[in-house]
């Protein structure tokens, strides 16, 4: 049984009066991949950002290897582990490629991932690297986004709607450095609106609905009905797996 | 020969326009404050140039040596404190703040040194200057200002496009959120900007005590001329602000060439103008400060 690396508990996150996240627990453990799946508005980016700490939670508490970093401000939970590639990518659009790799590097812990291991990752990018990353293509752009957030070295990297407006085959290849990444020591939270691609990576699964959780576990345990009902919402009720309860 | 002559004097007080106004550019292009009391920074700068200086037994024009540093830990301690505190709340109460630090400064230079006009001591160096055809007329002190002016622009390009620290304030002026996942305290960033700024504002408060005269409620206009020089040249790129620094000198020479009561309205038409017609300015970009 590998360490628990995050433990989220009894998160309760508001948007003024709206309770996005309602009463969430989950964890995750070295080395493993949990995909948040569930429709849109469901939660998934609040939960994301509030783990990141772009968002404050209004009760329950994050843990990040034992250690509580609920009250940490986002840049401490970087230099702890903890980095987001947020939905929508958020690069500095008046920097080059290379400026945007050069940001993420410039507090980042030691580590696996330097520019230079980026560049052999994604062979397009040293050539134009001097590029505005608003002349790149959208999977160029997730590209970057996933590399800014490598050089600092995560632990646990948060990934927000990876496939949103993005040609099968670019996703495709993009999930594909999943493993690679998994065995630098990295563990990964990704968030996905394409259910199949989503759990087809995934060690565990975490469905939310409005808020709450609707199903969680190991993905082989759920038929596929299980997961449409916990996803769109026609059982009430939460699905757990044997494993998922570990 | 006399019109080539307006467009030097345009040019030469257009560089002190672009030292003026390039603080103020950095404060809203990186915090997205507008610093109601940018101008009367200047104004205290130019007062503890004039009233501190001649205690520490160093001649006024080398003060900038004292003032700007002062200056650059003021800008980052009232930026943590003050500036930040309202940023927190909303956009709106950082208008607020900066004006009721305004009118706070403007009161207490009153109180303390009276509406009496104050100069910067140069010296004979004031009077001198370079006649380079019988009616061009060059100031050296306009000249050295405008010279100031380019080297700090420069600089700051340097260090914005070029450093680590640099990068990370265009970060934090592109995407704020981001710039924290990519682990940057942005309210140090905030801190240094507020520095730089500030370290930018002495120089040309003090420059200006050298050019003329001021008084306690000589930072209004000056507020005034800045802001049309960032807005003319395009908020967020440092060479547009010496670019509409420049053409707001210009202007406001053409118009007083024609009669003097037209300076300042010569300078606010050019301004409409670029509003009306290129509302992001001569060199705006969508959001690039470099
Ligand atoms: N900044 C905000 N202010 C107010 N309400 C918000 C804000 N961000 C999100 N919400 C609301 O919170 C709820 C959850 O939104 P969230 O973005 O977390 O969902 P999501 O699962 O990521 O959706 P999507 O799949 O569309 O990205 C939604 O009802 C949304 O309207
Ligand atoms: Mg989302």
């Amino acid at each position: 049984m590998s360490e628990t690396l995050l433990e989220v508990k009894n998160l309760v996150v508001h948007h003024g009066q709206l309770k996005a996240i309602d009463d969430v627990s989950f964890s995750l453990n070295e080395g493993e991949v949990l995909t948040m799946i569930g429709a849109n508005g469901a939660g998934k980016s609040t939960l994301l950002r509030t783990i990141a700490g772009l968002h404050r939670q209004t009760s329950g508490s994050i843990f990040f290897k034992g250690e509580d970093i609920s009250s940490f401000a986002p840049h401490r939970r970087v230099a702890k582990g903890v980095s987001l590639v947020p939905e929508g990518r958020r690069l500095f659009s008046s920097m080059t490629l290379q400026e945007n790799l050069q940001v993420g590097a410039f507090h980042a812990k030691k580590g696996p991932f330097t520019i230079e291991r980026i560049y052999e990752l994604f062979d397009w990018m040293a050539p134009r690297r001097r590029q505005r990353v608003w002349q790149l293509s959208g999977g160029e752009q997730q590209a970057v986004a996933i590399g800014r957030a490598l050089v600092a070295n995560p632990k646990l990297l948060l990934l927000d709607e990876l496939s949103l407006g993005l040609a099968p085959i670019i996703i495709e290849r993009i999930y594909s450095l999943i493993p690679e990444i998994i065995a630098q020591g990295v563990s990964i939270l990704v968030v996905e609106q394409d259910v199949a691609q989503g759990l087809a990576v995934a060690d565990r699964v975490h469905c939310l609905l409005e808020g709450k959780t609707s199903l969680t576990g190991v993905p082989a345990d759920f038929t596929p009905e299980q997961v449409e009902r916990a996803y769109f919402g026609a059982g009430l009720v939460a699905t757990t797996s044997r494993e998922g309860e570990s | 020969m006399v019109w080539l002559n307006v467009l030097v004097q345009g040019i030469l007080i257009g560089g002190f326009y672009a030292l003026f106004a390039c603080g103020l550019s950095l404060m809203f292009g990186v915090l997205k404050v507008i610093n109601l009391a940018h101008g009367d920074m200047a104004v205290v700068a130019g007062y503890v140039a004039v009233f501190l200086t001649p205690h520490l037994h160093l001649p006024e024009v080398w003060s900038f040596l004292i003032v700007v540093p002062i200056f650059t830990l003021v800008g980052y301690v009232l930026q943590r404190t003050l500036i930040q505190k309202s940023i927190d709340r909303d956009p709106f109460t950082t208008l607020l703040v900066t004006f009721g630090l305004s009118v706070v400064i403007e009161n207490l230079l009153l109180e303390i040194y009276s509406a009496n006009g104050q100069t910067v001591n140069i010296g004979d160096l004031i009077a001198k200057s370079w006649h380079p055809a019988s009616i061009i007329y060059v100031s050296y002190v306009s000249l050295g200002v405008l010279g100031v002016a380019v080297l700090v622009l420069f600089i700051l390009q340097l260090f914005l496009s070029k450093t680590g620290t640099g990068r990370l304030i265009r970060a934090v002026a592109d995407d704020r959120e981001a710039a924290q996942l990519s682990g940057a305290n942005y309210r140090h960033i905030f801190g240094i900007a507020a520095s730089l700024a500030f370290a930018t504002v002495a120089l040309a408060g003090i420059a200006y005590g050298m050019m003329t005269q001021f008084a306690p409620t000589s930072g209004g206009v000056n507020l005034l001329f800045a802001f049309e020089a960032v807005v003319i040249g395009g908020i967020g790129s440092l060479w547009g602000t010496l670019v509409g620094g420049i053409a707001l000198g210009i202007a406001q020479q053409f118009g007083a060439h024609i009669n003097p009561q037209y300076q300042i309205l010569a300078g606010n038409i050019l301004f409409l103008v670029v509003l009306a017609l290129r509302p992001q300015g001569l060199f705006g970009r969508r959001t690039s400060l470099a």
